[in-house]
Formats: C-alpha cells, sequence, structure tokens
C-alpha cells in the first residue's frame, strides 16, 4: 500500500511540474525514477519510453502505467497514472471555470485572438516536425498525402484511416513491399 | 447520464486509436463537434493555448477541458480516465511481451505506416485549426486578416530561430496575448 502511495505521488509531481508532455518529460522522468527512486534503470526507462510511443494513447501516460506495472503489478499501473493525470485534472477543471466567464471580457477575447495566431504558428511547428520524424521513405510520404487528403475532403472517420494504415504496413510487409 | 457515456464512448476511442501522443489527439477533437455539441471547432484552438500552458501531458489536459465542457467537473473526470483506460490495458498486455513486442516485423510493419497517417490527419485537423482561429469571420463568413497572417508567420520563425528554439510554449502564448491587447485583435 505504502509503495502503491509512493507510486501515485511521484508521478502526481512528475505531471505537475513538466509542461508539454511528450519529449519534454523524459528529463523530469530520469531525475524522478532513475536518479531519485532507483526504481527503473536509464535503458529500461528509455525501452518503455520507446513503446509508449508506438502504443496508443498518451505518451507519458503509457510509460508511467509502465513504470507502475513494473513496481506492482496491474494496480501499479493504476496508481501511477491516476497520479500522472491528477494534476492536469484539478488544474484544468478550476482554470476552465473560470476562463469560460472571461471571455465574455473584451480585454480577454483581444488577448485569446493573439493566443490564436500563436497558436496557429505552434502547430505549424508541431506538424512540420512530425512530418520530418515519420516521413522517411517515398511510401510514409505517400501514406501521408493520402491519409491527410482522405480526411480533408471525404467523410472517412479518423479511427478507421488509422485502422487502414496499420493494415496496409502489414500487408506490405507480408507481399514483400515493405523491409523492416 | 447519457453525456457521460458518449464521453466514455469518445475518449476510449480516442484512447485507443491516437498513436504518437498528445498531437495525435488533434484530428479526432476536431472531429468532436460533427456528432456533439460539447464545444466548437473554434474553441480548439483556446483548447490547445491552456493545454500547452499548464502542467501536464497536453493530451490530458485537452481530454479534460473537452469533458469540462461537455458536463462539468464530472465530464471533465469521465473523458480523461477514459482516454487513459486503453493506455493501461494495451501497456499491460505489451509489458508481459515487452523484449519480443519492439522487436516484432508484424508490429513494426504496421506503426511504419501508421505513423506517416498520423502526420497527415494532424495535417489535416491544423488546417481546422487556421481556418477557425484565422480564416473565419465572426459571422462564419471567410476572411484574410493580413496582419494576423503575417503576425504568424513572423512567430512560426521565431520559435524555429537557433536561439529562441529551446523557449517554451507558454512563452509565446504569453507574447500571442500581450500581441492581441496592445493591437486590440
Amino acid at each position: 500500500m505504502k509503495e502503491l502511495f509512493s507510486l501515485y505521488a511521484t508521478f502526481f509531481r512528475i505531471g505537475g511540474l513538466t509542461f508539454g508532455g511528450g519529449l519534454t518529460m523524459l528529463p523530469m522522468l530520469t531525475h524522478e525514477l532513475v536518479e531519485k527512486k532507483d526504481w527503473v534503470t536509464e535503458d529500461e526507462l528509455l525501452d518503455y519510453y520507446a513503446v509508449g510511443q508506438c502504443t496508443p494513447g498518451i505518451i507519458a501516460v503509457n510509460t508511467a502505467t509502465f513504470v507502475g506495472y513494473k513496481r506492482k503489478g496491474v494496480m501499479g499501473g493504476i496508481f501511477a497514472t491516476l497520479g500522472m493525470i491528477s494534476p492536469s485534472l484539478i488544474i484544468i477543471s478550476i482554470l476552465a471555470m473560470f476562463l469560460n466567464q472571461w471571455l465574455s471580457n473584451v480585454w480577454v477575447s483581444h488577448a485569446v485572438n493573439g493566443i490564436k495566431v500563436v497558436v496557429c504558428a505552434l502547430m505549424l511547428n508541431t506538424i512540420v516536425t512530425m512530418a520530418k520524424k515519420s516521413i522517411v521513405s517515398a511510401l510514409s510520404g505517400a501514406v501521408a498525402v493520402i491519409a491527410f487528403l482522405l480526411a480533408l475532403f471525404t467523410p472517412v472517420p479518423t479511427v478507421l484511416i488509422v485502422i487502414i494504415a496499420g493494415v496496409l504496413g502489414i500487408i506490405l510487409y507480408k507481399t514483400g513491399g515493405l523491409k523492416v | 447520464m447519457r453525456v457521460f457515456l458518449e464521453l466514455f464512448i469518445e475518449f476510449f476511442q480516442i484512447g485507443l486509436f491516437a498513436v504518437g501522443g498528445g498531437p495525435a489527439t488533434i484530428p479526432f477533437l476536431m472531429d468532436l463537434p460533427s456528432r456533439h455539441d460539447w464545444y466548437e471547432r473554434a474553441d480548439v484552438a483556446s483548447m490547445l493555448a491552456v493545454s500547452e500552458s499548464t502542467p501536464g501531458p497536453i493530451g490530458i489536459n485537452m481530454a479534460t477541458y473537452a469533458g469540462y465542457n461537455a458536463a462539468g467537473y464530472a465530464g471533465g473526470l469521465v473523458a480523461t480516465l477514459s482516454l487513459v483506460l486503453p493506455s493501461i490495458i494495451v501497456i499491460v498486455i505489451v509489458a508481459k511481451i515487452l523484449e519480443s513486442f519492439n522487436k516484432n516485423p508484424y508490429v513494426k510493419s504496421a506503426f511504419s505506416t501508421i505513423r506517416p497517417a498520423v502526420t497527415g490527419l494532424i495535417a489535416t485537423a491544423v488546417l481546422g485549426i487556421w481556418e477557425t482561429s484565422l480564416f473565419t469571420a465572426e459571422d462564419g463568413s471567410f476572411r484574410f486578416p493580413i496582419f494576423s497572417v503575417a503576425l504568424c508567420i513572423i512567430f512560426y520563425v521565431a520559435m524555429n530561430h537557433k536561439k529562441l528554439k529551446k523557449l517554451h510554449p507558454a512563452f509565446w502564448i504569453l507574447c500571442g496575448a500581450v500581441f492581441g491587447i496592445v493591437f486590440k485583435m
């Protein structure tokens, strides 16, 4: 029970002190889990992280579940994950309450319009970074363009496009069109 | 009660199919307003701004915010728990076979095509965010705000400048707020 609580507390701290999730979380994870707690080795953490990136869901949550599971089984995974998401739940719930009231204020709405311009630039940044990482061949380029066009011009559900892409990869591998 | 069931179904699906972390949830969140009146597509940009500038993983922050808009505190809780449930299930299964999972050729081949597909999906979602935040006037008609578009390009160039690259997104969001107030955008 004590260790479950410790898992919750540690991941609560990680979730509450890191901004942005994903890669920005790695230094914090190393500091808390490898250096302070000695729960995992750095190599194990990188392995979990790699798996966390190619399993569905939020990468930070996947890593938390992994470490928690390794320490204390399924309950450990659940406590670590709950710790990771608790700060978000608290902070966002409080902010959302105020934000929806503030939005009727004229100065806040000027600020929000300025922020939206920055979000557009940040999103451009995100998509360029992701494209550089995921488009590594003619095939992956074609898959990206087709998914883009399908999502833009057809009502094919997002979920279906992800499934089709995965099945395509496996078929291409089976037929020798894809080397991994 | 029905709204909680709907939140569970939608966010469980997002958790199961958003491969690649936080940004991968954006296409799904842009999709939701076509089926539910929890928030509008135009709200996604401010949701992103809040999620990027508060602690915690972006995907979790987005889910809490969307859930809150749909059904208050309980909605935020249900959406977030539903989003992480697939992760817990999948990771517990994968943890048992970790050694072989990473190297399994079927897993590798499936993800080698899923990753670029997700990039394409996010590109569509980003276009949608531009459309609603920059190119749509308050009455819903098309507009082309030269000042905002120029500012957006300047911000993009600035955040990729090698001396400014390390700056946190929250810094740029703060800049945007200041610009917005100063120029009464």
